[in-house]
């Protein structure tokens, strides 16, 4: 397969890159954030994004989706992120669309595929328990009870988490925190008794939540997947929501390339223009290279988990090698404009605070780099 | 069967037939490059034969016209022979600047006389050319060369001296910038003449380089005459060409082939613990530097598919030079720390006459040479990102 998009998805990529510039510019999360907006997201927006099928990029067309594809689901992601466009895709559309479709029954499958593509329902997955994205560290415990499973433990850095409909939640039906077995996915509904919300307030200024639950029962049938072999289908499906998330933080480099090489290019100082400076040339053709590069490596994640089969070591790549590239983009865009990129006023501190919360979610450059080395048997 | 699936099979028949057995082993690096030329020693009667047997069908230029020595082959074609040859593990036949460089140039401004006496002899490597471009006050500035031609009619006298001529003590023929008008603004004046290494009034003195190896010369022109009928393209024109070239010697050494990875060095030579490479420094070095290697290749992959795509490469090689030469020269850095103090073993068989730290020396230039990394950088800053000079 080449390494481009192909017709139908040049044509998406217009239409995305349009549509996110309209309708979910940047001021749109400054007035979120400025409103302490409990939501977190527009939900206007979200209503229109499933009218585009963005809700539904990567769910088949028998459950209502538009089944895009993961190269799709990464150019809607990469102008959300130029434009830091806020909404439920990562965790709704994603992730927990991921874990349904590859674990989910046919009565979980058919009732909540078409209500996440069709935008009605919000589902997001809840993971980690501490500060290090870890999954099979997990001690959350689903205990056996008459009904089904009582939860017990809590739950961090839950993307939507505090206007989610429903949770996937990573818990521990047998084992110890650390092994990879025994693991399972349960399906707790929002509102269930026990379950404590806390919404967060992040840099980011996005919708997370910290989750406690204290003795929340659930059904046997919330289990998503075979009980304890949670990893099976999670791995992947983060796996899918990485790369997604490495085409966000392309996006976002990219904006701090175009805006900080735009500045150099109306920006006096010393009666010539800055962008005639050689020391600021070479820092953005520099960082120009590094987000190439990165692109290369973004699509060709996207384009092999299309393809099926084992795409760990693509997806580290992919997330790696975004995360270091935002943050050097992120640095950059701040130092090329000088003391107005400090300031609140100027949108480009709006980037460096996404990327550092999109960079650690689900690992960070670390995690992946390790995770790299040992896919590649070392 | 489509037209693809049969040309398929017939190449990996005609190869299985064809190519001889010592071809299809490992490389032993620079020392088993076939270069071709009317001095070229061969190291086996299996490189002679390899290179006749390519060259006769064209295949060491598999695109480039029939006519003009080459196999005819589209894109798609050549990119199956490409693949089944390393699927037999067969080496290049014919590695050569008249290939990567000259050839391209002459496809796009040469005159059909000129294509015609010069590429089929590229093709079947019976000509090795060398590169006159750098002089020793026109580095990254080159358009300041000062090499001068004068018209004599039907021929030029050419004076001056060249730097950094890579193989010129080898090579039979030089493709040579010159300039032919000092009066016009100093891109103005410039033409790309060809002539015999072998003309009287050429001279050439290898340059010792901290590697202990010589690649590099220095060139003499004293009063050598060259033909106009080698001039390439227009008088004074010849910058245009000196670019567009260019962007072939970037592109080319942006993209030596895959080199193995480090950590299968690393694995062999420091063993592992629990599967992971021992030095837990070593192991996160070499993963960054893996990761920015993989996406590399990545990038080479996606540029020769949009070129593919009728994409135009332009100021893109210049990214591709910059960032591949950098993340060669700290892949060098890595090898050395892999080996520990045995890199630096200079003589002798165990290191085989200090490959290692000679290779590591060699990387040194290849930020420098086809445009410094700096230039490259000023490339894209102006032609890519459009800013102000």
């Amino acid at each position: 397969m080449a390494l481009i998009y192909n017709e139908e998805q040049q044509l998406l990529k217009e239409s995305a890159d349009g549509f996110f510039a309209q309708k979910a510019p940047i001021s749109q999360l400054r007035k979120l954030r400025d409103d302490k907006d409990e939501v977190g997201y527009d939900e206007a927006l979200w209503k229109e994004m499933a009218e585009m099928g963005f809700s539904g990029i990567l769910v088949d067309e028998d459950h209502g989706g538009v089944d895009f594809g993961m190269v799709g689901a990464g150019i809607v992601a990469e102008a959300m992120g130029k434009n830091l466009s806020a909404s439920p895709y990562h965790a709704s559309a994603i992730v927990s669309a991921s874990l349904i479709l590859a674990g989910g029954s046919e009565q979980q499958k058919t009732t909540l595929l078409p209500a996440i593509a069709g935008g009605e329902t919000v589902v997001t997955l809840a993971v980690d328990e501490n500060g290090q994205h870890n999954p099979e560290g997990s001690a959350l415990a689903a205990t056996a009870s008459a009904e089904g499973y009582s939860l017990s433990g809590m739950k961090t850095f839950v993307q939507e988490g505090g206007s989610a409909d429903h949770y996937i939640v990573l818990a521990r039906t047998s084992g110890r925190a650390g092994d990879r077995e025994g693991l399972s996915l349960l399906m707790v509904n929002r509102g269930a008794a026990g379950l404590i919300v806390d919404r967060t307030a992040m840099a980011d200024s996005r919708g997370w939540a910290k989750l406690t639950f204290e003795g929340v029962q659930v059904g046997a049938e919330a289990m998503l997947g075979s009980a304890g072999k949670a990893m099976d289908i999670l791995e992947p499906a983060l796996d899918k929501a990485r790369i997604v998330l490495a085409a966000e933080l392309l996006g976002m480099a990219q904006e701090c390339l175009d805006r900080s090489v735009a500045y150099l290019k109306e920006r006096k100082q010393f009666g010539v223009l800055i962008g005639s400076f050689q020391g600021l040339q070479h820092r953005a053709a520099d960082l120009y290279g590094e987000i190439e590069v990165t692109r290369s490596a973004v699509l060709k994640a996207l384009q092999v988990a299309d393809m099926g089969g084992d795409f760990r070591w693509f997806a580290s790549l992919a997330k790696a090698k975004a995360c270091k590239t935002a943050e050097l983009a992120t640095n950059e865009v701040i130092q090329m404009h000088g003391g107005i990129g400090m300031t609140d006023e100027f949108d480009v501190g709006f980037f460096i605070k996404r990327a550092r919360t999109v960079q650690a979610l689900y690992g960070d450059y670390n995690y992946h780099a390790d995770r790299f080395a040992r896919c590649a048997g070392y | 069967m489509s037209n693809l699936e049969a040309f398929q099979s017939e190449t990996r028949a005609w190869l299985e037939e064809n190519c001889p057995p010592l071809m299809r082993k490992a490389s032993g690096g620079e020392e088993d490059i076939c270069w071709g030329g009317r001095n070229f020693v061969f190291q086996s009667a299996d490189q002679k034969l390899w290179l006749a047997r390519m060259g006769a069908r064209g295949w060491t230029v598999p695109t480039w016209p029939k006519e003009y020595g080459g196999g005819g082959l589209s894109k798609d074609e050549a990119k199956i022979l490409a693949s089944e040859m390393r699927r037999i593990k067969a080496r290049t036949p014919l590695i050569s600047f008249g290939i990567w460089m000259l050839g391209p140039a002459l496809l796009k401004f040469g005159t059909h006389e000129q294509k015609l006496e010069h590429l089929p002899q590229i093709a079947r490597g019976e000509i090795r050319w060398c590169q006159g471009y750098s002089e020793p006050n026109a580095g990254s500035d080159l358009a300041a060369l000062a090499t001068k031609a004068e018209d004599k009619g039907d021929h030029y006298i050419i004076n001056g001296q060249k730097v950094w001529t890579s193989y010129a003590d080898k090579a039979d023929w030089i493709f040579c910038l010159v300039r032919t008008d000092f009066e016009a603004s100093k891109h103005n004046g410039i033409s790309f003449v060809l002539f015999d290494m072998a003309s009287k009034g050429v001279s050439v003195k290898p340059i010792l380089l901290i590697s202990g190896n010589s690649p590099f010369c220095e060139t003499f022109f004293d009063d050598v005459r060259a033909e106009k009928a080698n001039l390439i393209g227009e008088e004074n024109k010849g910058w245009t060409i000196a670019k567009y070239l260019l962007t072939h010697e970037r592109t080319g050494i942006s993209d030596m082939g895959l080199p193995t990875p480090l950590n299968s060095l690393a694995v062999e030579k420091r063993g592992t613990v629990g599967g992971e490479i021992a030095d837990k420094m070593l192991r996160h070095q070499i993963a960054e530097h893996e990761i920015d290697a993989a996406a590399f290749m990545f990038t080479i992959e996606r540029a020769k598919d949009e070129a593919k795509a009728g994409g135009e490469l332009g100021a893109f090689s210049s990214m591709l030079k910059g960032y591949g030469t950098e993340l060669n020269k700290s892949r060098h850095e890595l090898i050395l720390k892999v080996n520990g103090s045995d890199a630096f073993e200079w003589e002798g068989q165990f290191s085989n006459d200090g490959a290692i730290a000679r290779q590591w020396l060699r990387t040194k230039g290849n930020s420098i040479e086809g445009g410094t990394t700096e230039v490259q950088l000023n490339i894209i800053a102006k032609r890519i990102l459009d800013l102000p000079a």
